[in-house]
């Protein structure tokens, strides 16, 4: 079976190896039939791994400790689901997604490409392949998951904080983003190269760009509300590296999708686009790095970790190759427009995309500073959680604010006349919505009451914009109302589902604010029949219970819930002992209110031999927005992804290879 | 192992015949050029996105005035200029005099 799943891979090496050498001859010496042949190595790449990915799958699911990837994450006792989140849940599992993700990808974009007869394919190809070329050299040369040994009795069990079905879906959709932003960075290189200065490279990333910034963000959304239910410390969001890590990708995509649509209606930012997807790209390997390379433990690991020094040296040639590719084709990247007012719709689009961009490089210098210190001074700065909520505000409010804006003002240009009576609706919903926070006490955190109002703007804008929309369609039109609503959106998808989007973006911003800045905690010593009081919330311990399931021991601390003197129900907070893994894990209980939104989250922090417990209470106000925000979000995506089969057919006309 | 090998040895063969497929489906292809567009088509889809850009641009221009976010001072001073250049780009697309009498013999 090892063997099996490790000529898969070295076949797929020798592939992209063709993909990219025989890729590059065929546009240099513009052979067609060689084009098509490094296009199928590519899919054949894919085929490879797919058979690599199913020994593993299999390995796993059989417990094969003759593996030792398989030894060193599973066990015996592990629930069979688990046994699947351990493919992702070590290094070379997480590089081998990575590239069955990626020549899946590329699979695809060979399928479509040939479809819509797409010239810049044949420019792409070497690209790709350069990428499957690197990531195959790893899993070949450094860091096979097919080594074997003299199967051992059990394996050594998976961490338990990934024992949560969360992990079945989290990592893929995150590997779905990051990965997924190689293609345009791949059909940006290939434009360069093919000294092209339209458009058509743009038109050609648009749904993929979009696929993989839906699946980078309601990954992120799910990796968020994993660590709430399962890390168990009350929070979802700790400016972690490896939260950071995914982060940043997604804010250099959300800025690209944005300036995307100046370049097309304006013919403006094409160098700042190109940058746009470089750093995308980079952020997304760098993001693979950190996680992978052993940096974040220690300067040393990484020097020691296996795959550390390929992986850096791999983004500076990538950075480097990419930099002197967009210098050498300055002149296709001029724009021949210019930027008529600063009171305008594109000029809003800029505004967010310096602070989507400083945003990102900010968090990215809070990610290297410890790194940094540490191979300088040779001793860790710790960036924290103040570092980065300080620059969320600054940048963030702002964000928000312009997501309000945008919608209200006309491309090109607007008068200040026009732009205030477009404000004039929104404007009053904020302002009533900050008077009746203030009257309801919520001035206690300025931050937040700055947060509520802007949310109050953009949702009043989007509201407004949506029924202005409406009512001119149907004007023009006449028919019925919802015709008219529906027409409106099915005409002009990508702006209404980023509208969607956006609004989803504003519950996030209402769940983050009610829950950091309105949030209260306690904790306390409690013998049987005490009660910790925590808001209007009354929690009375009785006693401890303790059980045993599959591969764990459970310790349950007993308590019953009231608010107001209501009776609530019985809750469990407690801990798991994983005997295999040699691990304990926090095992919180949540009383979410369906109609509040609000969240009582309790957990059992100690238990002590005179039978008392300490236990913590926290009411995070408003918590659910964040993950209904989640399903928002995929709402608008999807009616941004959904084709347009008119402006399709225009689009292929535009930029399909004649027949020769 | 012996199962691996004969799968590995299928895969490998199917790999190498679906690389070389364009050359094992094509041995008498009349032509092996890759078609790239030249320096003519270039300068034709430039005008032609320009052509497209302009009218999206008129589109938007019209919705905004209906909307209200534009006034009809800014409408009017936009307008103008907009239809003058959707206009020398459907122009420059047009076939020259010369270019449309030689057409029908091209056909």
């Amino acid at each position: 079976m090892a063997e099996l799943g490790r000529a898969a891979l070295v076949l797929c090496l020798g592939l992209s190896v063709y993909a990219v050498f025989v890729g590059g001859w065929a546009v240099a010496t513009k052979r067609r039939r060689l084009a098509v042949s490094a296009q199928n190595a590519l899919v054949a790449a894919f085929a490879c791994v797919l058979v690599a990915t199913a020994v593993l799958a299999t390995a796993l699911l059989t417990r094969d400790f003759s593996f030792v990837y398989v030894a060193r994450l599973t066990s015996e006792e592990l629930p069979v689901g688990y046994t699947l989140s351990a493919f992702w849940g070590g290094q070379e599992g997480s590089l081998l997604l990575w590239l069955f993700v990626l020549t899946g990808y590329s699979a695809l974009v060979v399928f479509f490409g040939r479809r819509r007869r797409q010239d810049l394919l044949p420019w792409v190809t070497p690209i790709l392949g350069g990428v499957a070329l690197f990531f195959s050299f790893l899993l070949v040369v450094v860091s096979s998951p097919f080594a074997t040994q003299l199967a051992p009795s059990n394996g050594s069990g998976l961490n338990p904080s990934l024992q949560n079905p969360y992990m079945l879906a989290h990592p893929p959709l995150l590997y779905l983003g990051y990965v997924g932003l190689t293609i345009p960075f791949a059909f940006g290189m290939g434009a360069l190269l093919a000294r092209r200065s339209d458009e058509a490279w743009l038109i050609a990333v648009r749904r993929w760009t979009l696929v993989a910034w839906t699946a980078l963000g309601f990954g992120q959304l799910l990796g968020a509300h994993w660590a709430y239910v399962e890390v168990g410390w009350g929070g979802y969001y700790a400016w972690d590296p490896v939260e950071n890590a995914a982060l940043m990708p997604w804010l250099a995509a959300t800025a690209f999708l944005h300036s995307v649509m100046i370049q097309e209606k304006r013919g403006m930012l094409k160098l700042w686009n190109m940058l746009l997807v470089i750093l995308a790209f980079m952020l997304s390997l760098f993001g693979t790095f950190l996680t992978r390379s052993g940096i974040l433990d220690s300067i040393h690991s990484f020097t020691e970790s296996s795959i550390g020094p390929w992986f850096l040296g791999f983004i500076i040639f990538t950075g480097a190759a990419s930099t002197g590719l967009v210098l050498a084709r300055m002149p296709l990247l001029r724009a021949r427009t210019r930027l008529e007012s600063l009171v305008s719709r594109e000029a809003t689009f800029l505004y967010n995309n310096l602070l989507l961009v400083a945003l990102c490089l900010t968090i990215l210098w809070g990610v290297l500073w410890p790194i940094l210190t540490e191979a300088v001074r040779g001793e860790s700065s710790v960036v924290a959680g103040p570092y980065y909520n300080f620059f969320l505000r600054i940048f963030g409010l702002p964000l928000l604010l312009l997501m309000g804006i945008a919608p209200l003002i006309a491309w090109r240009r607007a008068s200040l006349r026009s732009v205030g009576g477009a404000f004039a609706w929104p404007a009053a919903v904020a302002a009533l919505v900050a008077v009746g926070l203030l009257a309801l006490g919520a001035g206690s955190s300025p931050a937040g009451l700055l947060a509520y109002t802007f949310s109050a703007f953009v949702l009043g804008s989007i509201g407004y914009e949506f029924v202005r929309g409406t009512r001119a369609r149907h004007a023009l039109t006449g028919g019925s109302w919802p015709g008219a609503f529906s027409e409106l959106v099915a005409r002009n998808r990508r702006r209404y589902g980023g509208y969607v989007v956006h609004a989803a973006i504003v519950l996030l911003a209402i769940g983050v604010a009610g829950s950091s800045a309105y949030d209260t905690e306690r904790s306390a010593r409690l013998a049987p029949g005490d009660k910790l009081e925590v808001a209007d919330y009354g929690v009375t311990y009785r006693g401890t219970v303790q059980r045993t399931s599959q591969n764990a021991r459970e310790l349950r601390a007993i308590v019953d819930v009231e608010r107001n003197g209501k009776y609530l129900g019985r809750y469990e907070p407690g801990k798991n002992f994983y005997p295999v893994e040699q691990q304990a894990s926090s095992e919180p209980a949540i009383r979410s209110d369906r109609w509040t939104l609000e969240d009582l989250f309790l957990i059992l922090d100690d238990t002590n031999r005179d039978g008392s417990v300490q236990l913590k209470a926290l009411t995070k106000p408003l918590v659910n927005l964040i993950w209904i925000a989640g399903f928002v979000f995929l709402a608008g995506a999807l009616i941004a992804l959904w084709p347009d089969p008119v402006e399709e057919r225009r689009l292929q006309e535009r930029y399909a290879l004649q027949p020769a | 192992m012996t199962i691996a090998l004969i799968v590995v040895a299928a895969l490998a063969v199917l790999c190498v015949l679906y690389v070389a497929r364009p050359f094992l489906r094509e041995t008498g292809a009349r032509s092996d050029v890759l078609a790239q567009p030249d320096e003519l088509d270039r300068r034709r889809l430039a005008l032609i996105e320009e052509r497209d850009r302009t009218a999206d641009a008129l589109r938007e221009l019209e919705f905004d005035h209906r909307t209200g976010k534009l006034s009809d001072d800014d409408y009017r001073a936009l307008v103008g200029p907009l239809r003058r250049r959707a206009a020398e780009a459907a122009r420059a697309l047009e076939p020259r005099g010369e270019e449309r009498r030689r057409e029908p013999a091209t056909r």
